[in-house]
């Protein structure tokens, strides 16, 4: 049984994977192979059927399933190898991996170098500790999104919505186009998870109600959910007594945050950060594990596709690099520490070789006129406001960098002015 | 008459919020976009709102039971409900190519609904089980 050998390895055929096969061709890299479990490429972009990805990348709003049309035919051009119906499913500490596949049965990769692209999953249910019964009829909005996307298939007629990301939003005006009833979108937070944009779009065109600083405390039902309890929250997000309201309801959607997925970067041993739980990285999405990149939701879960892909290709790129032997970061390793108002945040440390982004999210709302600060004095920019739905971005220089000399810590946050 | 309205605008991810002025049914000031596409947003959500429709059609023989379509162009909001009526009795028959026509001109808007993805037949999809 012989082992697949490649130059760059890729795990995962979503845009973060796609992205990263393109740039590691566009930097020189011979043998590209990009393995993905499912049959078909482009992962959860097949089932985001609305338009909003590709503002950036292409100039224009295209469906998921356009989207990421553009990068295979991208990646086919540029000569990545594509392995469908390939689940890796084991990783070994030097990161050479092992594949399923119905026709070879099961196989060793073995690479220079490997990206590692696995996006995230939703939170579920059991993660929420909501009490009552366990009937059917309570699904994550992305596998509700699948199943009426792609296995046409509707899970319900009368839905609530819990949570409040940008995958709910999108669902909840989805079930009212398929003919159900939305009775509404329930956040626990003083504030919206998801751009303020779908809430107009989704919500707003529909009359959707929205309650902020409201959960479901009971889920109800036997065999088939038949209604949740509704309640107003307090500042500690506990349920307040006589607040307490019961909707008949056949559907439960959650919408209550996204995990990166990083079982198979566990296996190998790459550091990871217990805040964005995706791998720490440097400013060449290089993890722990100097043979190792990582891009997309895997390391931080992004706002936006276009950033995914941007960030793929780059991990590509660097990632082609090092397996040529032409990749060295250096031993210098900068701290990259967040602020009282920025818990996540990536890359978590710099190696001082090149200009750096950072992406973070703030932790309370600033609705009036702040900054993001690098400091010291690395980076300042003004923002109207900051929402820990949207994610921000700092660009640090590496000549400023170098010109603080001897410096091992720098701190990223976002302040009032 | 003079009426105000508060705006958010869709056309990209940041979300402007806006306040539209209009008097005789003229739109006279629009304020609080931060680029051009804001403005031309509000003047066209004032007059004539429009939005991209995507929704899917059944499908005959493909690797999937149903292909995700799209408007080609927007199109106008009173106009979705029908238009959701419209594409839920369609069926094709696989292998469907992106950009393919599925409804030519739905509902008298002037615009075409069309597959917004390749699907191949199912047959196709369960002969290649390997990539390269």
């Amino acid at each position: 049984m012989s082992d697949i050998i490649v130059d760059v390895a890729v795990i995962g055929a979503g845009p973060a994977g796609i992205a990263a096969g393109v740039g590691a061709k566009e930097a020189g890299a011979e043998k590209v192979a990009i393995f993905e479990r499912d049959w078909d490429l482009g992962g959860i972009l097949q089932q985001c059927i609305h338009p909003g990805f590709g503002l950036h990348a292409f100039g224009e709003e295209l469906t998921g399933p356009e989207y990421v049309h553009r990068w295979i035919s991208k990646a086919r051009e540029a000569g990545v190898e594509f392995w469908t119906n390939s689940m890796v499913f084991h990783m070994e500490d030097d990161g050479s991996f092992w594949i399923m596949n119905p026709s070879l049965g099961i196989k060793r990769v073995v690479s220079k170098s490997l990206v590692l692209a696995m996006g995230c999953r939703e939170r579920p249910l059991g993660a929420l500790g909501i009490p009552g019964t366990r009937p059917a009829g309570i699904y994550t909005a992305g596998t509700a999104q699948r199943l009426v996307n792609m296995e046409g298939y509707m899970p319900g007629n009368r839905v609530v919505i819990l949570g409040s990301g940008d995958v709910g939003l999108i669902m909840a005006r989805r079930m009212i186009w398929e003919g159900a009833e939305v009775l509404g979108v329930y956040e626990i937070m003083p504030w919206p998870g998801g751009l303020r944009r779908n809430i107009a779009q989704c919500l707003d065109d529909y009359g959707i109600p929205f309650y902020l600083e409201e959960t479901v405390i009971e889920v109800h039902g036997k065999d088939r959910l038949e209604g949740v309890t509704v309640a107003k929250v307090d500042k500690n997000r506990n349920p307040i007594v006589g607040t307490e309201k019961f909707l008949g309801c056949d559907t439960l959607l959650l919408a209550v945050g996204l995990i990166p997925e990083n079982e198979l970067s566990r296996m190998a041993n790459v550091e990871i950060n217990p805040v964005t739980q995706g791998p720490i990285v440097n400013e060449f999405l290089q993890t722990t594990k100097p043979n190792i990149f990582a891009a997309g939701n895997v390391v931080i879960v992004y706002d936006l596709v276009d950033w995914v892909s941007m960030e793929g290709e780059r991990a590509g790129r660097n990632a082609a690099l090092f397996a040529a032997g032409k990749f060295k970061p250096g031993e210098k390793k900068i701290k990259v520490s967040g602020g009282d108002n920025v818990r996540l945040y990536s890359p978590q440390w710099l190696s001082g070789q090149s200009d750096a982004t950072i992406y973070m999210r703030v932790t309370q709302p600033i609705e009036k006129s702040c900054k993001v600060v690098v400091e010291p004095g690395l980076y300042e920019k003004r923002l109207r406001y900051a929402r820990p739905g949207e994610m921000n971005e700092a660009h640090v220089k590496l000549q400023d960098l170098q010109a603080l000399g001897d410096v091992d810590e720098i701190v990223v946050d976002i302040k009032e002015v | 008459m003079s009426e105000e309205r508060r705006i958010i605008c869709t056309a990209c991810p940041v979300g402007c919020f806006m306040i539209a002025k209009e008097e005789n049914g003229h739109v006279v000031s629009i304020s609080g976009n931060s680029c051009p596409r804001g403005e031309e947003y509000a003047k066209i959500e004032m007059t004539d709102p429009r939005r991209v429709f995507a929704s899917t059609v059944r499908v005959e023989g493909g690797a999937l039971l149903v292909c995700p379509v799209r408007s080609k162009e927007p199109v106008p909001k009173d106009k979705i409900f029908e238009i959701t009526k419209a594409v839920a009795h369609v069926t094709v028959k696989a292998p469907l190519e992106i950009g393919q026509v599925i409804i030519k001109n739905v509902c008298d808007t002037g615009v075409d609904i069309v597959a917004s993805r390749s699907l191949p037949t199912k047959q196709s999809v369960e002969l290649v089980s390997q990539g390269g």
